[in-house]
């Protein structure tokens, strides 16, 4: 059975060794002023690459607002 | 003479002037960033005066776009016309304006009744001008009237002298008269980056969303380069006043000029602002390298660049015009602030480019920008991702003076009429106008500024070329409604909003028309899912248009604020707001003005001046919900194609969000269903933001309202009582 994870309360599916920066790139988000919480808590960029995802995680992935 | 291909000699355009009028004021130092007194000019009857700042005029308005529209007010009636004499261009600084010690305070705040909206607009612009201009004494300027022949209105800020003359000699447009100014003004190299120049240009003159460019000497260029006032037709104004230039010299120049409260605490906050600058720009936004215009491949990954007519939000070809082709072109490692003290750097100049069409072929130039919003709608947009293109339609339109964001809005509605036969090349004058005609359209924008053919008849704006389209041609006036990307009149900038109802309320809740100063919340909206319910919508948008027109009042770029961010700003409760850069602004308004206020007060002073704007609209026979009202392709997909380029996810959220079982329905009924349903939650919308910011169901501020904001003046109640008394 897939399990699911909540990415900005979209379903994504969860894989083994998923990190936040796996996320990112599965949902296209480009941008780069970004907050990241995973069950609410707060994690830093630099470890974007090596924080593993739990399973069922609620994934916040909070777009800052730019534009002039 | 110049280094141009066709030289002028400014002793000869010297010669020329003939001096209409003068006036001598007395110099005097500004007290904690006011200069307490603005000046009035009437090219008209040539007559020109100083009005006192009053202590409740600083507490209502505070400043900027306040003392502009308090002004404005006074100067026009309910049946002022944008063509009225009476009707004025009025320029301010704002109270913060002019320090070089934060990074964007030079903004200059420019208002006046719109030709396109015909209500009043704002619009906010770098360069020289709003700093030097109070720095010479003036907290705004007002220009009334309508000039008998071509004149130049003067401000001499070192000598306290203000002239009005005959400029018969003079070029219309921007570039070459921004330089000329320059050149007579100035007694050498030296001295040209004391002159500042306020121009539009030819093209301004044949269409209604003419901009006007703000001048700045770059040094190191030797060029003046040109900032714009794009939005709302003020350049097409300036010129209906036969206005050539309005220029200011000002060359006292020091650390100082705003005589502040407290010089030490400005420069406390601004040092480790400049900081958090040089070591976050390169990882964050990029803004020193490729300004804006680092957005175009960003909003095209969130389906959110305008392409074809905002039919779609992204297109395979947008790696052409993205940011690394914009690092290549713009010039690097010089310092390109718009004013003095900004950091941030963001005025990106393509340098040496030689133009290939139009009056000027062969010239070599230096061209400010393009932005994201140029870019996004030259290219995309309109189809054309050239940026060559991209590049020479920038620089014409800055020099004709005419707005890039209407211009490209409005091209890129031609062109679907074009695709859909409501146009042909019988009706076009010969010119194929489909989607990525780049010479075509080029040659509209200089048929613009002759005044002729069909060039021309696209500066009417979209609002216009609707009426125009229907009458002479026969096409069906909802179709038109629906993909006309124009609102109260003005064309929309550059994003697609079809997936976040916040910002379709950003865009059409806007008080001057769809330009996103006043809240960008598509991310928050659409991507973060922060904010989910009407009242959830309508708070973000009460609480960022609200403190977004607080940079309209102080004379301050928005950009430092959110384009770069603090590293322990996601620490924080609200980093969206980046808490820290807002309290950094309140604790620079109190060392300044030596006033002392919190993060409440000045949303305060933002929503006095707002609802005073939306009363002024009131007042000029708009400002109600039927001119809140959006074209749907602002809101979902007009047409088939748009429904099936995106079918899995309308028909997804008609099954999870409307709870209606798409299976089995013709895509005709499913498309008719997403409309009925995206159309009554923007109305559902306009509810909710109407009762959040104090207004009734009509979007009219009560007078409950009004008397708690302070700004019940006898003439605001009566029309308020008229309108409540007559529901
Ligand atoms: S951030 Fe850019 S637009 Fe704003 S003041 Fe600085 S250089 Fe000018």
């Amino acid at each position: 059975m897939k399990i699911l994870i909540k990415v900005n309360d979209n379903p994504l599916e969860w894989e083994k060794n998923m990190t936040i920066d796996t996320i990112l790139k599965k949902m296209k988000y480009s941008f780069k002023m970004l907050v990241v919480k995973v069950n609410g808590e707060l994690v830093k960029k630099s470890e974007f690459g090596n924080f593993i995802i739990p399973e069922e995680a609620d994934v916040k992935v909070i777009h800052l607002i730019s534009g002039g | 003479m110049n280094k141009y291909q066709n030289p002028y000699n400014p002793e000869k355009i010297k010669q020329a002037h003939k001096l209409l009028t003068e006036f001598k004021y007395e110099l005097k130092p500004l007290e904690k960033g006011y200069a307490n007194r603005t000046l009035h000019v009437h090219v008209g009857n040539n007559t020109i005066k100083s009005k006192p700042v009053t202590q409740e005029m600083k507490d209502v308005f505070t400043g900027g776009k306040g003392f502009d529209l308090k002004l404005l007010w006074d100067a026009v009636n309910k049946n002022t016309k944008w063509d009225s004499p009476e009707n004025e261009i009025v320029i301010a600084a704002g109270a913060m304006g002019g320090i070089t010690q934060y990074p964007g305070t030079g903004k200059s705040i420019v208002c006046g009744i719109s030709p396109i909206t015909e209500a009043p607009v704002d619009s906010n612009v770098g360069g020289y001008f709003g700093p030097y201009l109070k720095f010479s004494g003036w907290d705004a300027i007002e220009i009334q009237g309508i000039a008998d022949k071509e004149v130049i209105v003067y401000i001499d800020g070192d000598n306290g002298i203000i002239q009005i003359f005959e400029a018969p000699e003079e070029a219309i447009d921007s570039h070459l008269i921004a330089e000329q100014m320059c050149d007579i003004f100035a007694s050498n190299e030296q001295e040209k980056k004391n002159i500042t120049t306020v121009s539009a240009g030819t093209a301004s003159e044949h269409s209604f969303y003419g901009c006007l460019n703000f001048s700045f000497y770059d040094r190191r260029r030797k060029v003046a380069r040109l900032k714009q006032a794009g939005r709302g037709g003020l350049g097409t104004l300036f010129r209906k006043k036969k206005i050539k230039a309005l220029v200011c010299k000002f060359s006292k120049l020091n650390v100082n000029n705003n005589n502040v409260a407290d010089l030490e605490a400005i420069k406390r906050i601004s040092a480790e602002y400049h900081r958090e600058l040089f070591e976050n720009d390169d990882s964050q936004c990029d803004m020193r390298h490729v300004g804006t215009a680092h957005l175009v491949e960003i909003m095209d990954d969130y389906d959110l660049l305008p392409t074809h007519n905002y039919k779609f939000g992204k297109h395979e070809k947008t790696g052409k015009i993205s940011s690394p082709v914009w690092r290549e072109m713009f010039t690097q490692g010089i310092p390109d602030g718009c004013w003095y003290g900004c950091t941030m750097q963001c005025a990106k100049c393509v340098d040496g480019y030689t133009l290939r069409t139009g009056p000027y072929k062969g010239d070599i130039v230096s061209i400010d920008g393009p932005e994201y919003e140029t870019a996004a709608a030259f290219g995309a947009n309109m189809g054309i991702f050239d940026p060559h293109f991209i590049v020479e339609a920038n620089f014409y339109c800055d020099t004709y003076g005419i707005d890039t964001i209407s211009f490209g809005t409005a091209m890129a509605f031609v062109m679907e009429c074009y695709e859909n036969g409501i146009l042909n090349k019988e009706r076009t004058g010969g010119h194929e106008l489909n989607f990525g005609c780049g010479e075509e359209a080029m040659e509209m924008l200089h048929q613009m500024a002759k005044g002729e053919d069909f060039g021309k008849t696209i500066g009417l704006g979209i609002h216009r070329l609707k009426k125009l389209f229907v009458k002479e041609f026969g096409a069906d006036p909802q179709f038109l409604q629906d993909i006309g990307m124009e609102c109260k009149g003005m064309e929309y900038s550059e994003y697609v909003t079809k997936e976040s109802l916040a910002m379709q309320g950003g865009y059409g809740l806007a008080l001057k028309g769809p330009q996103h100063d006043e809240a960008w919340l598509i991310f928050m909206d659409m991507v973060n899912n922060q904010i989910p319910t009407f009242a959830d919508k309508a708070e973000a948008l009460h609480y960022f248009p609200m403190f977004r027109t607080w940079f309209g009042l102080q004379g301050l770029c928005k950009l430092p604020w959110n384009d770069v961010e603090p590293p322990d700003n996601a620490e924080t409760d609200e980093p969206a707001k980046v808490p820290k850069h807002v309290q950094n602004y309140v604790d620079i308004f109190n060392a300044v003005t030596g006033k002392n206020i919190d993060k409440k007060e000045l949303i305060l002073q933002s929503e006095r001046v707002y609802n005073f704007q939306r009363i002024f609209n009131f007042r000029m026979g708009f400002g109600t919900r039927e001119y809140d009202q959006i074209p749907y392709r602002s809101a979902g997909p007009v047409t088939i194609e748009e429904y099936l380029s995106r079918e899995d996810r309308y028909d997804n959220q008609l099954r999870d969000k409307w709870n209606w079982d798409p299976t089995g329905k013709s895509v005709e009924e499913r498309h008719q269903k997403t409309r009925e349903f995206r159309e009554d939650a923007y109305q559902k919308l306009c509810d909710a933001v109407y009762t959040r910011r104090g207004w009734d169901n009509n979007g009219v501020p009560t007078i409950e309202k009004i008397k708690s904001l302070g700004i019940d003046f006898p003439e605001v109640i009566e029309i308020l009582e008229n309108y409540f008394q007559g529901k």
